[in-house]
C-alpha cells in the first residue's frame, strides 16, 4: 500500500512562497492564475495493512508528524502496491 | 565578573545541527559564571539543572519543518516534565520553533514574509518585566538584540492569538528604536510583531532573537544578558520538586 499524502498552508496562513510563485507565473503572463499555495507532497509505503487500518494509520502520521495542525491541512491517497507496477 | 553565591546550573541541549549551543555556552560560563552543561538529545535526563536552553541552529537540518523532528528525542520527553514541575525553560530561534512543535508554547513559525533569510540587528519592546527571564529588564524596556532566521515568522489563529494577548503572554514585540511597535520594524512578518511569548504559568520562553549574541560588549551589544541575569536570579525560585 502506498500513501500520497499532500500538506499544503491552511488558507488563513500566509504563504510568501505561493504568492511569490503566482507573482512569477504572472510576469510569465498566465495572468488568469488567481491564487498560488506551496505545499509539500509525501509519499508513505505501508505494509501489511488493510485498507481501513492503512487509512487510520495514515491519518495518525499526519496528525502526529508528517503535518502541523496549527498552519497546515492535509489529505491523502491510498493505492495498492499491484497498481503501481 | 558577576556570580552567585550559589551558581545556578544552566543546561543547554544539543541537537545535530544545533549550532548556538557554544554561544549560549560561553555567556553562561565566561560571562557570567554559572555553572554548565551540555545535554545531548539522546540524553534522558536533565543532570539536575535549573534552567534548561534550547538554543539556536537547524536541529535535524529542519527536515519536514522547523523543529518538527527534534521534539521527538528522548530529551524533549524531560524537558517538557522539566517544564510541568515550574522549571525554567528557555527556546532561542530554533529553540522557539522546537517548543512550538512540542506543544510547550502556542502557534507556529512560518517562512519569513520576505522570504529572504533575515540576519540584522532588532530591537525588542518587553512588555513583562515579571518573569523569571526578564526581572533585569525595566518597565517597557527596549533591547538591542540580532536575529538570524528564515522562518521566524510567528503565526497563531485568531483565538489563540487574542488568548495570550489577554493573558499577557506576549513578552517581546519588535519595535524602532524609541519603543514604538510599528510594521517596519517587523523583519519577518509575525503577527502583531511578536518576537517572543511564554506559556500562561511564565516558565517556559521562546523568542526568535539570539540574546547569547548580545552578551558582551566586544560582540555590539550586551543586552542579552540582562535576560540571562534574569534566569541566573530566578531559577532557583521557581522550580518545585
Amino acid at each position: 500500500m502506498i500513501a500520497r499524502v499532500i500538506v499544503v498552508p491552511k488558507p488563513v496562513v500566509n504563504d510568501p512562497q505561493g504568492l511569490t510563485v503566482k507573482q512569477g507565473l504572472a510576469s510569465l503572463g498566465f495572468r488568469e492564475v488567481t491564487d498560488v499555495r506551496v505545499g509539500k507532497y509525501i509519499e508513505v509505503n505501508l505494509e501489511g495493512a488493510s485498507e481501513h487500518e492503512a487509512r487510520r494509520r495514515v491519518e495518525e502520521m499526519c496528525r502526529q508528524l508528517l503535518a502541523n495542525h496549527v498552519i497546515e491541512d492535509f489529505r491523502f491517497d491510498l493505492e495498492p502496491e499491484h497498481k503501481r507496477r | 565578573m558577576f556570580r552567585l553565591e550559589v551558581a545556578v546550573k544552566f543546561g543547554v541541549v544539543v541537537f545535530p545541527g544545533t549550532w548556538s549551543d557554544r554561544d549560549c555556552g560561553w555567556v553562561i560560563d565566561r560571562v557570567l559564571g554559572q555553572e554548565l552543561t551540555y545535554l545531548w538529545h539522546k540524553d534522558s535526563d536533565l543532570k539536575g539543572c535549573d534552567c534548561v536552553i534550547l538554543p539556536g541552529g537547524f536541529s535535524y537540518g529542519d527536515y519536514l519543518r522547523t523543529g518538527a523532528i527534534a521534539r521527538f528525542a528522548p530529551i524533549m520527553e524531560k524537558v517538557g516534565e522539566f517544564a510541568d514541575r515550574g522549571g525554567l525553560v528557555w527556546g532561542i530561534c530554533n529553540g522557539f520553533q522546537v517548543l512550538c512543535e512540542a506543544g510547550l508554547l502556542p502557534g507556529a513559525l512560518i517562512r519569513n514574509a520576505s522570504l529572504e533569510f533575515r540576519c540584522e540587528w532588532t530591537n525588542l519592546l518587553v512588555e513583562r518585566t515579571d518573569l523569571p527571564f526578564t526581572t533585569k529588564c525595566s518597565d517597557r524596556d527596549v533591547l538591542r538584540v540580532p536575529i538570524a532566521h528564515g522562518e521566524g515568522s510567528y503565526f497563531a489563529d485568531p483565538a489563540t492569538l487574542s488568548r495570550i494577548e489577554q493573558r499577557g503572554q506576549v513578552v517581546f514585540r519588535y519595535c524602532d528604536a524609541g519603543g514604538r511597535v510599528i510594521p517596519s520594524a517587523n523583519p519577518n512578518g509575525s503577527l502583531h510583531n511578536i518576537a517572543g511569548i511564554v506559556n500562561a504559568r511564565g516558565n517556559v520562553l521562546g523568542m526568535m532573537p539570539h540574546p547569547e549574541r548580545c552578551a558582551e560588549a566586544e560582540l555590539g551589544g550586551t543586552d542579552g544578558l540582562k535576560l540571562f541575569r534574569s534566569a541566573a536570579e530566578n531559577a532557583l525560585k521557581v522550580l518545585v520538586s
